[in-house]
């Protein structure tokens, strides 16, 4: 599962060879995920004043976070602070009780500078998700949850399919195009040798590694991730994040709530911080890894004493953390 | 195998199934009678060269046992389709048709019209029950909630309501039910399709062909739901509206089958867990197949409920509950090594 980005289309190819057996198709495999990320310029996120209440009580007050296009950005904070909110109310899933969630074809305007389309900026194409019909907002986005399992006797490559819902008919099956791109997605998430396992038979970190594909198979222009690495031994990390970068510089953006904050430093271009409030998750930091995490803003999120240290060869922060 | 191949085999399995149940009694019929009486009556027998059937076995066959064993094929049909859509919906394996109180609630209205001795409402009475229970259910489950309709609360709901019509129902009986009405109850209570005419199979078969058909070709949508409302919503799907729909698609059908035939358990429940051991969690396969191994299913429980005991019959209930539970029984025990 490292980047695959030189073999990409002969390991879709391949894989599109082995589910349709059939190798006059397999010239289709050539659509297969990461050809098609590419397609168009990367979009970002832009979320504006996000409140979000549940029975009476105030998860996320006036959040405003941003992912840059084509970046990867880490959402950081506490157990509790509202990050798998966050993601939820992005993906749609939720809706916020007030704020606004824009799509962002380009640079990202600065936090109180309003947005593009208001201001009449031409350079700035912006979308509001919220208003944005499902369908088409689940081929954008695709949102891979904190746990997600199921009970019934379901294949990991079947699994893996329903990535494809977004993209055909309501009532429609599966095509070999389909097949061919769940097939490449599997590869990509590192997951190939698992495709014909029950889903739920896998560990934990199949399972994560299962639902990244299922993302992939969505072919989104924008990754949401709530905590990928969390079930991970560390060389699928390093695996995960390598790959999250891979689909970064194909301009696909990535958004993941992280806790591994060493982690975070070295694979995030961009980071969100939240903490939790007696009324409700609000943004204490954002921006670039090496202004936001550092002591001063760490050590009253997570209440300990951080040290940043360097890393020998790649000079990337590592933190470690004492209590307070 | 594939899902084509199944389906074929399924298809073919169902028509034997129906004809050789139809030869089955204690008056010796044969596949040639059937063929006769049928051809003949679908009005296509000169254009065959089929000689007409003799009127015995033409009544026989027309007018006894081939409306019967049709309506046990519609509402096995009905209910594994109904049992696929509900597991799905619920998210839970263990649900089946009657989970939102449907078969207490057309229980109650049956057992009403029975004690007050009119028969001919009986259809009717049990799918106003049926429907009763059902909205009393949404209705619990809705104002319980904040927003939506969480699978588990509706469940509960479904529960509360439908002991609550149990009890009414034991409680009508109790009060007032008089001599030989004790057992047309708890007959129709155990499901039985006994007195299945040509009527019975135009109200099951019609609601299968229309109602279980559309509910059938949702399988991609049902299909989103396995990883919950979540991953459903995050992939497009309008959660709310699907859910609603096919439970008000569900209620109707399970309510026009339950009229015909009473409360017959464990079909939606058993069938679609053995078929999905066979082709696997995928609804687009799942719901077809269902049908049709339901069908087949029912088709020889109620064969065996008027034959094993002859001249006596039992409610086809009693033997889908004796199949079912230890079928049951051993699916899970099988299972405990996959899930
Ligand atoms: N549907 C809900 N009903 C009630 N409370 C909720 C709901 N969803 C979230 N919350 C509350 O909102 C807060 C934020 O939850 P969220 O899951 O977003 O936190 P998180 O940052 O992802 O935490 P973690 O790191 O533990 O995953 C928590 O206090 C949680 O209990
Ligand atoms: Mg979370």
């Amino acid at each position: 599962m490292t980047d695959l980005a030189p073999s990409r289309r002969t390991a879709a190819r391949r894989a599109s060879d082995q589910v349709s057996q059939d190798p006059a198709r397999s010239g289709r495999a050539s659509l297969a995920t990461s050809d098609r990320l590419q397609d168009e310029a990367p979009l970002g996120v832009d979320a504006r004043r996000v409140r979000w209440t549940v029975d009476g009580r105030l998860v996320l007050d006036d959040v405003d976070a941003t992912a840059p296009p084509g970046a990867v950005s880490g959402l950081l904070g506490p157990n509790g602070a509202g990050k798998s909110t966050l993601l939820r109310l992005v993906a749609g899933v939720q809706r916020p009780d007030g704020g606004r969630v824009h799509l962002v074809g380009g640079p990202v305007p600065e936090p109180g500078q309003g947005l593009g389309q208001e201001q009449g900026e031409p350079h700035v194409r912006t979308e509001d998700l919220l208003a944005m019909p499902r369908r088409r907002r689940a081929r954008l986005l695709a949102l891979v949850e904190q746990d997600a399992a199921t009970d019934l006797p379901l294949t990991v490559l079947d699994a893996v399919l329903l990535g494809r819902t977004p993209h055909r008919g309501l009532l429609a099956g599966d095509s070999d195009d389909d097949r061919a791109v769940a097939a490449a997605a599997l590869e990509r998430a590192g997951a190939a040798d698992l495709a014909g396992r029950l889903v739920g038979t896998l560990s934990g970190g199949e399972r994560q590694r299962v639902h990244l594909a299922r993302a992939l198979a969505q072919e989104p222009r924008v990754l949401l991730l709530d905590e990928p690495t969390n079930h991970l031994d560390v060389a699928a990390q390093l695996a995960t994040m390598s790959l999250v970068r891979s689909l970064a510089a194909q301009g696909v953006t990535v958004l993941a709530a992280l806790h591994d904050l060493t982690l975070a430093a070295q694979a995030c271009d961009h980071v969100v911080v939240l903490a939790p409030g007696t009324d409700g998750g609000r943004v204490v930091a954002a921006g670039p890894v090496e202004e936001v995490l550092v002591p001063e803003v760490l050590d009253p999120v997570y209440g300990v004493r951080t040290t940043v240290l360097r890393h020998p060869s790649t000079g990337r922060p590592v933190l470690t953390f004492e209590p307070a | 195998m594939r899902t084509p191949a199944w389906a074929a085999l399924g298809a073919v399995v169902l028509v034997a199934s129906v004809v050789l149940a139809v030869t089955i009694g204690p008056a010796a019929l044969g596949p040639g009678d059937v063929w006769r009486s049928v051809t003949t009556h679908l009005g296509v027998g000169d254009l065959l060269g089929v000689t007409p059937p003799d009127r015995l076995p033409d009544a026989m066959v027309w007018q006894l046992r081939l409306p019967r064993v049709l309506t046990a094929a519609a509402v096995g049909a009905g209910l594994a389709v109904c049992g696929v859509v509900m597991q799905s919906l619920t998210r839970n394996p263990l649900a089946d048709p009657y989970l939102l109180g449907l078969s207490s609630g057309a229980s109650l209205g049956a057992a009403c019209v029975l004690v007050l001795g009119a028969t001919v409402l009986l259809p009717v009475a049990a799918f106003v029950g049926a429907t009763a229970a059902l909205v009393a259910t949404l209705a619990l489950a809705a104002a319980s909630g904040r927003g939506g309709l969480a699978p588990a609360r509706t469940v509960l709901a479904g529960l509360a309501v439908g002991q609550l019509a149990a009890a009414a129902t034991s409680f009508v009986i109790f009060w007032s039910a008089k001599g030989d009405q004790y057992r047309e109850i708890l007959s129709w209570l155990m499901g039985s399709v006994a007195g299945a005419t040509w009527t019975s199979v135009a109200i099951a078969g019609g609601a299968v062909l229309v109602l279980g058909t559309a509910l059938a070709c949702t399988g991609s949508l049902l299909d989103a739901f396995t990883f919950g409302d979540t991953a459903a919503s995050a992939l497009g799907v309008p959660v709310q509206r699907v859910r609603w729909t096919l439970l008000v698609g569900v209620a109707l059908l399970t309510g026009a089958l339950v009229s015909q035939s009473g409360s017959v358990g464990f079909v939606g429940l058993i069938l679609p867990h053995a078929v999905r051991l066979l082709v696997g969690a995928r609804h687009r396969a799942l719901l077809p197949l269902s049908a049709l191994a339901g069908a087949s299913f029912l088709v020889w429980a109620d064969t065996l409920a008027r034959t094993v005991f002859e001249p006596r019959e039992l409610p086809v209930g009693i033997v889908t509950a004796a199949i079912g539970a230890p079928v049951f029984a051993a699916l899970l025990w099988k299972g405990r090594a996959r899930a």
